[in-house]
This record gives C-alpha cells, structure tokens and sequence, in this order.
C-alpha cells in the first residue's frame, strides 16, 4: 500500500518536471522575444539584450532553468507583464474565486449526480433509468458556451431574473455566481451520473445482493447498505476527477460570464502573451490536474479493499 | 486460377453483405437511429451547402431582423433571422455546419493515425518503446484539455492546420491508450502466432492481422471523439481562437452576439442549438453502438 502511493507519488513529480521543463523549453528558449514581451514591441534590439544581460538571461539553459523551478517553488513566478504585478498576488487572489465557484460546483453536482445515478441503476431499463439516462446525455453533449446561452437567453434576456454578468464589479454578488454554478453543474453531472449507474448496475447484478433479496431483507435496507458501499467506489474516482474536466469548463464559463477567477486570468495571459503568467497558470492547473489524479488512485486504494491488501 | 476465382466470388459479395448487415445493426437501436438521423441531418445540409438557396453567409444585408422577417425586397424571408453584421443566420448555420465537420473529421483522422500508430506499436512491441510512448502519454493527459489547446494555439497561432495539430496532441495520447489496452489482448491469439511462424513482417501482424479486430471499441470511441472535437472546435471559436473569421463558425457567432443578446438572442440560440444537436448525435450514436454490440 504505502509503496504503491510512494511509486505514485514519485511518478506525480516526474511529470510535474517534465511538464515543467517543456513549459520552459516552450516559452523561454528564445530569450530575445521574452525581453520583447517584457519591453514592448517598441524596444531596441540593444536594450533588449541589455535586459537579459540584467536578468541573468545569459547564463546557460539549465542554470535559468534550475533557478526558475526554484523561485516557483516558493511561490515566486516573476511579475505579469500585462498587470505590472507579481504573478502570485494575481493567482491567489483569482485561484481562490475559481476555488469558490468550482466548490460550489461540487456541492451541487456531487449529490445530485449520485442521487440519478443510483435511482437509474437501481433498476436497469426501468422508466426512471431511461430518463434520467437520455438527460444526462444530453446535458453532456450541450458544451458550456451553449448552456450558457440558453440559460442567459431565457433567465437574463427574457425573464430578467439573473445577472448575465458575473464580474462582481460592485462588490460580492452571490446572484452572480447562480449561472456560472449551473452551467458547470449540468455539464458535469452527466458524466458522473452514468457511471454511477453503471457501477450501481453492475453491483445490483451480483451474487451477494441477490443473496440479500432472497433472505427477505427490505430493499431499502439491500440499497441503503448492502449495495450503495460498493457502488460508489467507481463514481468516488470520476468526482475526483472531474476537477480535470472542471478547469476546461471553467475557462469558458468564466470568460463568458466576465467572471474573474483563475480560467479567465489564463485565457487573458495567454491571448496577451504575457509569458510568466502563462507559465504559472499552466503549472498550477496541471499541478492541480496532476494532483487530483493521485488522490483519486489513493482513495481507490483505500475504498477497495481488494486493492488494498494484495 | 478456378478455385481462386471461386473464393474470390463469394468473398467479394459476402464483404459488401457483412457492411450492409453493420449498417442494418444501426436500425435495431433506437437511440443510434436518432444519432445517425442527426449527424446525417448536419452532414446533408454541409454537402448541400452549396446548392442550397441561401443568401452569402458573410453578406450584411439588414442588422438585427427576428426569424421569420421578410427580407426587405419581398422577395424571400430570414427564416432564423439575421444577426449584428446584418448576416443572415441560416446561412451562417449551415456554412458553418460545412467548416466544423470538414476540421473536425479531418482532426480526428489525423489524431487516429497519429493515436494508432502509437498504441499499436506500444502494445505490440512492449518494452522501452512502450514505456516511452506511454509516459509521453501520460505527459500529455496531464493537462485539462482547454489548457492545452489554449497553450498550443496562442504559441503557434490560430489557422486550420494549427487546430488540427492541437486536436492530435490533445487526443492522440487518449487513442494510443485504448489501442494498446485492446492489442494486448488481441497479440497472444492463436492466428497472430500462426502469422509470427509464417514470418510475416511486424508490421503486416501489427495493421493487418490485429489491427482489423480491434476495430468494435474504436469505431464507439470515434464516434464519442467526433464529438468532442466538435465541442473543441466550437469553443475555440467561442474563445476567438478558432478557425480565423469571417467565415461562419458557430462558436464564434455566439462570441459574436452574446453582448447585444437582448436584440438578438435568437443569433446566440440557433448556433448553440445547432452544436448541441450535432455532439447529441454522435454521442447517441456512440452509445446505441455499443449497445449493439454488447447485445450480440
């Protein structure tokens, strides 16, 4: 067990440093563009040089490289070239909005997700599962932008309930938060409902909760605690990682709603070319990718017995 | 030469039989009859874009107008409307259907090529190779999709062929996977070992031997993928970093109009409705596949 985390463990740093080091490779290996980002386009090719002479830009690739990794480790990612501050006051400050909205997310989607899933697979092929299967599959098939659409163009334009904005620009709004939560929940919950039902399928057809009906327990009592432990370890994994999936949907809500959190900052870095804040962006959600990742291998370990001890 | 015609005579036949009855196995499934009635639906109207009476999808001719509008001649009416430019929609939308189909097949072609040639390789020869191919995998998945893709396009910069090679690298690690998971299995049977002892060349077992039979889960996952790449192309276009304008796309068009939505909201309903139901239909189509399949 622990050496089965501590190889995953270690695979999980391997590739947040290769990632890095190609991150690195891209973006920073032709040095005199990153001093004309830095100094507009507007800058001498002589003061161009005379900046990466200044910023120990001369010294060998891997030197840069060490020292880079280094300064990001501590939470130092240079200063954004298009906001003229240090990339990390940003990133917090919008990582800890998209925290917000994705945990809101997960409040929504997590119970209801399991909730269908569950009443779908409980009995295959019944009415409930056919509908709830074909909204889940529709919902998953309608992309963020288009469910933001649709709900801006009946709930703001139409019956003007809701903000069609969310960039809280005159302080903390939780009306604002309504649809970005909503998009986000309803294209995501289809996914992990699906598997719920299919993991909650696959249980109801094996030999022990027949046992169980046979003996005349309550069905309810077969479900609530025969059934449901173990149906939920496949779906427990999907949650996880979904954050994955997440942060794509949330660089679309959050462009589209103004609202502005850690998807909307790497979408604007990366139109600017604002390069150090490209870079820490794409760190953290990678790390963040990377990281779910193994919490979802640890956790499958722990919920499975029959992983846990071989 | 009689007994090779012969074969060849009932072979001939019974392949074009085997493709019909595939075809037929589509009409067993009611949710894969939907999906392919809705892909075949949009890849009609892409193909008879051209014939079409329609107006020019990049033609301003009267801002804002609400669907069904007679067009000002009297001649002929905006059935969806016409957007802020003045362009009329259904036109756009149907242009459009053209583009996203035509990049979005071609993406994912060029993905399963790249995707299949790792996976086979992988799963066939093991080893080294394998570990390495699987690692740069794993490099790649690593990244949420969106990331990637915004990272790929802002460095080498939104044209076609730039978005198909995104696409590639953003799916191809996901198709070498499922590739190398289904050759393991296939590469110990009996007729790939019959095929060793001949001294068939490695790459005759791995294409033509093994390849054939790992087609039932590819062709679901195909049909899942063409609907993500079109969920990925229309959203690049949302994010202005799809395939350049004014060419109609339907992601951008909904860009396009979401600040005046109030005037003309229909301009942003018509395009999402439209991706909706195309990713609908593959998506449908996917599943009734399978359905299929593990039925017999």
């Amino acid at each position: 067990m622990l050496v089965l985390a501590a190889r995953r463990f270690g695979a999980m740093v391997l590739i947040m440093a290769v990632i890095s080091l190609i991150l690195f490779l891209i973006f920073e290996t032709d040095k005199l563009a990153v001093a004309g980002k830095v100094l507009g386009p507007y800058s001498t090719i002589e003061q161009r040089e005379l900046w990466l002479e200044q910023h120990g830009y001369n010294r060998p690739f891997f030197v840069r490289y060490g020292e880079w990794v280094w300064s990001a480790l501590h939470g130092d990612f240079g200063t954004s070239i298009r906001f003229k501050v240090p990339v990390s006051d940003l990133l917090w400050e919008r990582l800890a909005n998209t925290g917000l909205l994705a945990g809101l997310v997960f409040l929504f989607m997590i119970p209801l997700s399991l909730t269908l899933g569950v009443l779908a697979g409980m009995r295959e092929g019944s009415k409930t599962d056919r509908l709830i299967s074909l909204v889940s599959i529709v919902t998953t098939s309608t992309p963020e932008f288009a469910s933001a659409a649709f709900l801006v163009a009946l709930f703001v334009f139409h019956l003007g309930w809701l903000p069609g904005t969310s960039a809280m620009t005159s302080g903390f709004d939780p009306w604002q938060l309504v649809l970005p939560v909503t998009v986000l929940v309803l294209y995501d919950f289809g996914y992990v409902a699906r598997m719920t039902r299919a993991s909650m399928a696959e249980v109801m057809t094996s030999q022990y909760i027949r046992t169980a009906i046979l003996k005349g327990l309550p069905r309810s009592r077969v479900i609530l605690v025969h059934a449901l432990r173990n149906a939920l370890i496949a779906p427990f994994t999907v949650i996880v990682l979904q954050l994955n999936w997440l942060l794509s949907g949330v660089i679309v809500v959050e462009v589209f709603f103004a609202y502005k959190g850690f998807g909307s900052l790497l979408y604007e870095a990366a139109t600017f070319g604002d390069i150090f804040l490209i870079e820490a962006c794409t760190i953290v959600a990678v790390f963040v990718a990377v990281f779910s990742q193994f919490i979802s291998d640890i956790g499958y370990m722990l919920l499975n017995p029959r992983i846990r001890f071989r | 030469m009689a007994a090779e015609l012969e074969v060849h005579g009932i072979e001939a036949p019974s392949r074009i039989r085997r493709l019909l009855a595939t075809l037929a196995l589509v009409r067993e499934s009611r949710i894969a009859m939907i999906g392919a009635l809705l892909v075949g639906f949009w890849v009609a109207m892409a193909i008879l874009a051209p014939v079409l009476p329609l107006f020019d999808p990049n033609q301003p001719i009267l801002p804002l107008q609400k669907p069904l509008t007679p067009t000002p001649d009297g001649q002929s009416t905006f059935w969806l409307g016409t957007d802020h430019k003045g362009r009329d929609v259904l036109a756009r939308l149907i242009w459009g259907s053209q583009r996203v189909l035509v990049w979005a097949t071609l993406a994912t072609l060029t993905a399963y090529v790249a995707g299949i040639v790792m996976g086979v390789t992988a799963g066939y020869f093991g080893g080294w190779w394998d570990e390495a191919l699987s690692f740069l995998a794993n490099v790649l998945l690593s990244f949420p999709v969106m990331v990637l893709y915004i990272v790929i396009i802002t460095r080498i910069g939104a044209s076609p062929l730039n978005i198909v090679l995104a696409v590639t690298f953003a799916s191809a690690p996901g198709i070498m996977r499922i590739v190398r998971g289904l050759v393991l299995d296939l590469r110990n049977r009996d007729y790939v070992a019959a095929a060793q002892v001949r001294g068939e060349h490695p790459l005759y077992i791995m294409f033509v031997e093994i390849l054939p039979n790992a087609r039932g889960p590819l062709i679901v996952d195909a049909c899942l993928r063409m609907g993500y790449t079109t969920i990925a192309l229309a959203t690049l276009g949302f994010l202005g970093l799809g395939l350049p304008p004014p060419d109609p796309d339907w992601g951008a068009m909904i860009a396009e109009t979401q600040p005046m939505g109030a005037f003309a909201g229909h301009a942003m309903i018509f395009p999402a409705l439209a991706v909706t139901s195309l990713v609908l239909g593959f998506n449908l189509l996917a599943d009734g596949i399978r359905e299929i399949s593990l039925r017999d």
